[in-house]
């Protein structure tokens, strides 16, 4: 399983950088990883394979798909694969959108909004991708970790606006390297606050 | 094989990088005409998400978002010519190209519909955008993709030749030859590939209807 030395260079709190640690661990790749510093200016995650540097969390998700290929993140077939892409693509234009806004969180019809056209996308079906756990769940499970505080700062719940959502959730949440990896909401909710707090936002 | 369409618009960008990527891997399609102003229902059929053209349909099945489409090209037709590297690591970094130049050459269509204060932000934009790839995209290489065009190209390629009219139709002046040495060999040596050749629109046409559409836009601003 082991092809070469695989670094990621990490940040906790950071959505992207969990995006990578679930690739990694739903392929059983080992790796080291460094923390980064969130305030210290570099940007994460980078993955480091055999000293060569990938950065920008979707693709380092398909390159560790590609290099390491079983079980398979991505379909084996074109048109699906392209359904992920751009859904994958959907998902972090939205997140452009809303979260560089600095914590300050979005309103809340918008953010309904966005997460019943997820809901669309995933139909009936258990993951984005069918019955398994695929490309697109690990590129939109880490965010689900801010939704507490999304819900707190928006006085709703997702449980309660979007259930087909929450249930693609809970079912993420029973993998091992899910539950493992994700940082427990309340953390982040603190971390929310303390960004609110140095930026100045009510 | 299945058929293949290709929704969309006369004179848009990406609808030409899904052009390009066809007509080079010899792949026969039938155009559709799209009117934005009053868009059809088998457009918002095939793209409810976005409501947007390109979109490519083949067999039926629709696929949306013009790099998604190219790299579904790229896949479905992997031969002659490949367009994209054949190793996992060159991938990635010809990944990282295309979503910068989705991210970054946005830039360039904000340009063409700004004006006063925003006009020169967007401006500032473009130009950061082409300084980094001058200085770290295309390195020594002929094209992005090295010896042969590959979708990289098709990315910048859209993005650069129309540039050249949207400056024209703006009245600024951003993609000098002399800044951007490397860029401007890449141009030339990217309109000289034969398929590209042959369908890139005229700028001199280009620039009239663009002249239009700006003067209209500034009127409404």
């Amino acid at each position: 399983m082991s092809k070469g030395e695989v670094v990621l260079l990490d940040c906790w709190a950071s959505p992207f950088c969990l995006r990578a640690k679930i690739a990694l661990a739903e392929k059983g790749v080992e790796y080291e990883a460094r923390a980064e510093n969130l305030f210290g200016g570099k940007k994460v995650p980078v993955l480091l394979h055999d000293g060569k540097p990938l950065c920008e969390s979707t693709i380092i998700v398909n390159y560790i798909d590609e290099t390491w290929p079983s079980p398979p993140l991505l379909p084996s077939c074109a048109f699906e694969r392209a359904k992920a892409r751009f859904w994958s693509d959907f998902i972090d234009k939205k997140y452009a959108t809303y979260g560089k806004a600095r914590a300050r969180s979005p309103a809340k019809n918008e953010f309904i909004e966005i997460l019943k056209q997820l809901e669309g996308a995933l139909g009936e079906k258990d993951f984005f991708g069918g019955d398994s756990f695929g490309f697109v769940d690990v590129i939109a499970i880490p965010l689900t970790c801010w939704f507490y505080a999304v819900e707190e700062f928006g006085g709703f719940k997702v449980e309660n606006e979007c259930p087909k959502f929450s249930a693609w959730m809970n079912k993420c949440m029973q993998r091992e390297t899910v539950a493992r990896i994700l940082p427990d909401p309340e953390k982040v909710y603190e971390f929310v606050i303390m960004l609110r707090n140095m930026f100045g936002i009510e | 094989m299945a058929e293949v369409k290709l929704h969309g618009t006369l004179l848009s960008p990406f609808v030409y990088r899904v052009i390009w990527a066809l007509k080079l891997k010899g792949v026969p399609y039938e155009f559709v005409s799209e009117d934005l102003s009053n868009k059809s229902a088998l457009l918002l059929k095939y793209n409810p998400v976005h409501k947007k053209i390109p979109v490519l349909v083949h067999g039926g099945k629709p696929v949306c978002e013009s790099m998604v489409i190219l790299q579904y090209i790229e896949e479905t037709w992997p031969q002659n010519p490949s367009l994209m590297p054949n190793n996992p690591y060159d991938r990635a970094h010809a990944r990282f190209w295309i979503k910068f130049a989705e991210d970054k050459g946005v830039a360039v269509w904000k340009m063409f519909r700004s004006t006063g204060q925003e006009l020169q932000n967007t401006m500032k934009e473009a130009l950061e955008m082409l300084q980094t790839v001058e200085e770290h995209g295309l390195g020594e290489k002929k094209f992005f993709n090295g010896d042969n065009i590959g979708l990289v190209d098709l990315a910048f390629g859209s993005i650069v030749y129309w540039l050249q009219v949207i400056e024209d139709a703006v009245g600024v002046k951003l993609f000098e030859s002399h800044k951007f040495p490397r860029l401007h060999a890449w141009l030339e040596n990217f309109k000289q590939v034969p398929i590209i050749e042959e369908n890139l629109p005229n700028q001199d046409e280009m620039l009239v209807v663009f002249k239009r559409r700006r003067e209209q836009l500034v009127a409404s601003a």
